[in-house]
Order: structure tokens, then C-alpha cells, then sequence
């Protein structure tokens, strides 16, 4: 392949996955409104197209027409950078996730990830280490004591977390024995889905994803009964919805990060003794890659309608007493294991 | 390599203009996003010399880590309030050209007069897999063991000295 043909896939692929997250990004905030309403017994939007699946439009149209409000004491370009920052982050960290195996197209030989990278983990830890500073830039420059509690609770929060959540992270590489998201895709075949193998890890990841997203029960830095709207409430219009946007797109990478780590990514066990052709095996495993991403992001939503918000001194010592010392015995787990398995 | 000369011009300029930019903001706040770019563009400056982990290592750590505890206690501490840190004692003035200075001959020096190591061949260090993960810690857990543990128990006793300095003002 040359330069041009490898061009030219790339953006296929970046514009494909983008449609796909712009679209489900939308439909998550319509699915959010309706479980939430079908947890607390309501009806929820209805009334734009059948059943209201038009909703996420007539939101976007809502947002687009109201005012964008900037406070006198803000400081202007950074209240315009961090929900540009957010939307960077939430977007470009999908680049290195897998979605399904080598296909064939037109002769082409292609693997359903935009960028195959060895690096793949730590580069998508290095983004997320990023995203904090949307979130704490958002609460500074806004001048506004809500916001800045909220910024500085986020970014505490979120430092906490990274810490369990990179623990947790380094027993799946210790024994996938890589970085690439795909060769550890392709070392969970079969049963040893990594949620098998490391439960101990696959919880710790899990609770340090809703931490790092910002989800209920640890959404501390935007707790309306003490801190209005936290971060963001000096925000209005677009600007809200850039952080809305990434909200919702940073639940779509937890999710596809959590199914590529410990959920076997796109393989289904023992499809391959079914002897379907190459294409069928492909189409069922990238549809069986999104079933698991819906999966998770449906379990995203249930928590948020099922369990209340965390005290914040409860939130530290969970973080820290509980999660930080339950991930380091999955890595003596993970020793174990490579020592059964490996030797 | 035409594209190479062009993607590092762009950042080499990124890096000073911002690092420029972090001396001479007032507000710390804006310093501290200016030298979070600066991290950003050496980090992709690192990616030029296929150093592929000690770029990412550069984000996490660093712009990712270390800034955001730099931005807490910025933000926390107020410092825009507090007296100018010159103002107060002119000797500090005097002092800072002093150690500047020196950086800035240390830096030509190791610039313009040291020359790399004659025991590397230059095609090793080119290659593209001199900077994997692989090799790196290959190389750690050989030939750099003993340097390599002594900075662990470095920052080990660093820990516990914070703990123990955190313990003492809560009791």
C-alpha cells in the first residue's frame, strides 16, 4: 500500500467511527431520559417522532438557538478552550480501539482500528490524564465559587482514580504481554475473557471508569444540591453541550475500553468451530463488539437511576483505602496466574 | 524527511514561543497551561527521535500528573494575591540571573561542545524500535537494575516521608 491509499482509508475509518459516535452520543441522551423515566415510573419525551426518537434533535436545535452567556469576571479564552479540551479528548482517545477483526474490502486488507499502535494503552491513559484539565479549567476561568469547588473536587477525584484504574490496567498488560489493543483482544480467545481470569481487576476498572467519567454515584464535581450545576454552571448554550457531548462520549470509551480489556473485546468463544464464512464470522464479531458496548452503556445508565450520590469524604476513602490496595492484590492475582499459565 | 524538518520546526516553535510565554504571564494559572503545551510539544518532539515511550511518558507524568497538582495548589493557594516575590528582597533579583546563567552554559555546552557516545552505533538509536516499551524495560531490568532500584526506594522513602509529615498535622 502506499501513502495515499493508507490516507485515504484512515479517514474513511475516522469518519465512520465519528458518525457512529456523534449518533450514539445523541441516542444516549434519549435512552438516558427514557430509563430514567421507566426507573422512576414516568413516561419521559415522547412526543417528537414516534415514541420521541427524534428528541436528540430537537435538542440540538434547543441548544444552537439559546444565548451564550459568558460572565463579566470569566476569563474569556479559557472559558472557550475547556469544552474544546473536553470534546479533543472524548473524541481522539477512540483512535487506538478496536472494533472488529481484519476484514477484506475491494482487495484491501483492513483492520478495523484507526491506529494500531504500540502504545495503544498508554495513550489512551495519557489522554485521559488530559481530560482533568477541561474540567479544572472549566471551574477556574468561570470565576465563580460553584464551579471552582467543582473543578478542584474533579480534579482531585479523577487523580485519585487514575491511580487503581493504571493498577488495574498493568495486570491485563502483564498478561496479555502488550500494549496494542489488539494483541490483547486477541489474547482473551476462547473463555479467558479477562473479567474471568482478573474479577478482583475487572471490578476496580469498573468502578474507577464511572470515577473518571464522572457518573453517578461519584458525579461529586457536578452535585447540584451543593454546587449548583459544579463545574459547569457558568456554561449555557454550546459550550454546555461540548460538555455534555463529552459526557456522553467519555461513557463510549469507558464502555469500549472496559469490553476491550476485560470483555474479549470483538471475539465471541468458540465461533470460530461454527464454520461460517470469513465474512459472516466478522459482521457477527463487530455486531457482538457493539452488543457489549451497549451492554455496558445500559449498565452506565441503570447505576445513575439506582444508587445516590456518594458523601466525598466516602468518595476518597473508597478510592483510596478500598480500590488502590484491591488492585494491587489483582496484580499478585495476575503473578499467580502467569505463573499457571504462562510457565 | 522534508516532512519530518517541517513537523519539527512546527513544534520547536510551539515549545519556546510557550515556554517564553510561561516567564512572562502574570497570571499563574496561564502560566501553568502554557508550560502544559510546552510538555505537549516536547512530547511530540520525543516522537520525532522514535522515543515512543518516553513521549508518552512525557503526557502522563508530567502534562498529565505533575501539572495538575502544580494547577491545585495554584488555584487553591491564590498566589496572584500574595507580594511580589521580588519586590520583597532585591539579593533574589541577582540570584535568579546567577543560576540562570549557568543553566544557559550548561545547556550550550551540551549543545554545541559534547558529542553522543561513541559506544551507541547510530543505526541502533535511529531505529524504530529503539523506543518500545520492550526494550526499555529490557534494558532496566539488565543493565540498569541497580540504578533502576535505587530510584524506586528513592521515591519509596519519599512517600513514606510525606505520610508521615501528613499523619503529624492531623494528630
Amino acid at each position: 500500500m502506499n501513502y495515499l491509499e493508507i490516507i485515504v482509508i484512515t479517514l474513511v475509518k475516522i469518519l465512520i467511527i465519528f458518525t457512529i459516535m456523534m449518533l450514539t452520543v445523541s441516542y444516549l441522551v434519549y435512552f438516558e431520559r427514557r430509563i430514567s423515566a421507566w426507573v422512576q415510573n414516568r413516561l419521559g419525551p415522547n412526543r417528537v417522532g414516534w415514541e420521541g426518537v427524534l428528541q436528540p434533535f430537537a435538542d440540538v436545535f434547543k441548544l444552537l438557538l439559546k444565548e451564550d452567556i459568558v460572565p463579566l469576571v470569566a476569563n474569556k479564552p479559557l472559558h472557550t478552550l475547556a469544552p474544546i479540551l473536553a470534546l479533543f479528548v472524548a473524541f481522539s482517545t477512540y483512535a487506538v480501539i478496536p472494533f472488529g477483526p481484519d476484514i477484506t474490502v475491494f482487495g484491501y486488507k483492513v483492520s478495523l482500528v484507526v491506529a494500531d499502535i504500540n502504545m495503544g494503552i498508554l495513550y489512551v491513559l495519557a489522554l485521559t490524564s488530559l481530560g482533568v484539565y477541561a474540567i479544572t479549567f472549566a471551574g477556574w476561568s468561570s470565576g465563580s465559587k460553584y464551579s471552582l469547588f467543582g473543578g478542584v473536587r474533579a480534579s482531585a477525584q479523577m487523580i485519585s482514580y487514575e491511580v487503581s484504574m493504571g493498577f488495574s490496567v498493568a495486570g491485563v498488560l502483564l498478561f496479555a504481554e502488550s500494549l496494542r489493543p489488539v494483541a490483547i483482544v486477541e489474547a482473551q480467545s476462547g473463555w479467558m475473557w479477562n473479567a474471568v481470569l482478573q474479577p478482583i481487576g475487572f471490578i476496580t476498572f469498573l468502578v474507577s471508569a464511572f470515577a473518571e467519567t464522572n457518573r453517578l454515584p461519584f458525579d461529586l464535581p457536578e452535585a447540584e444540591p451543593e454546587l449548583v450545576g459544579g463545574f459547569h454552571t457558568e456554561y449555557s448554550s454550546m459550550k454546555f453541550a461540548g460538555f455534555f457531548l463529552a459526557e456522553y462520549a467519555n461513557m463510549i470509551i469507558a464502555s469500549a475500553l472496559i469490553v476491550t480489556l476485560y470483555l474479549g473485546g470483538w471475539q465471541i468463544p468458540y465461533i470460530e468451530l461454527l464454520g461460517l464464512p470469513s465474512w459472516l464470522t466478522a459482521a457477527i464479531q463487530v455486531a457482538g463488539f457493539f452488543f457489549k458496548v451497549g451492554f455496558l452503556l445500559f449498565f452506565f445508565l441503570w447505576v445513575r437511576w439506582t444508587i445516590p450520590r456518594f458523601r466525598y469524604d466516602q468518595l476518597m476513602s473508597l478510592g483510596w483505602k478500598v480500590m488502590f490496595p484491591l488492585s494491587l492484590i489483582n496484580l499478585v492475582w495476575v503473578a499467580v496466574l502467569i505463573m499457571i499459565f504462562k510457565l | 524527511m522534508l516532512l519530518e524538518v517541517i513537523i519539527f520546526i512546527t513544534l520547536a516553535l510551539i515549545a519556546a514561543v510557550s515556554a517564553i510565554l510561561v516567564v512572562t504571564r502574570s497570571n499563574p494559572v496561564i502560566s501553568a497551561l502554557f508550560l502544559i503545551l510546552n510538555f505537549g510539544a516536547l512530547a511530540g518532539i520525543y516522537l520525532l527521535l522514535n522515543a515512543q515511550f518516553i513521549a508518552v511518558a512525557q503526557v502522563i507524568v508530567y502534562a498529565g500528573a505533575i501539572m495538575v497538582l502544580f494547577l491545585f495548589v495554584i488555584m487553591l493557594l491564590r498566589p496572584e494575591n500574595e507580594k511580589k516575590i521580588f519586590s520583597s528582597n532585591p539579593l533574589i533579583k541577582t540570584l535568579a540571573f546567577v543560576i540562570g546563567g549557568v543553566v544557559f552554559i550548561q545547556l550550550i555546552y551540551l549543545i554545541f561542545i559534547v558529542r553522543p557516545s561513541e559506544s551507541q552505533s547510530p543505526e541502533v538509536a535511529q531505529s524504530i524500535q529503539a523506543g518500545t516499551v520492550e526494550k526499555i524495560g529490557t534494558l532496566l531490568f539488565t543493565e540498569y537494575i541497580l540504578p533502576f532500584e535505587a530510584a524506586g526506594f528513592l521515591l519509596l522513602a519519599a512517600t513514606i516521608g510525606a505520610l508521615v509529615l501528613a499523619k503529624k498535622k492531623f494528630e
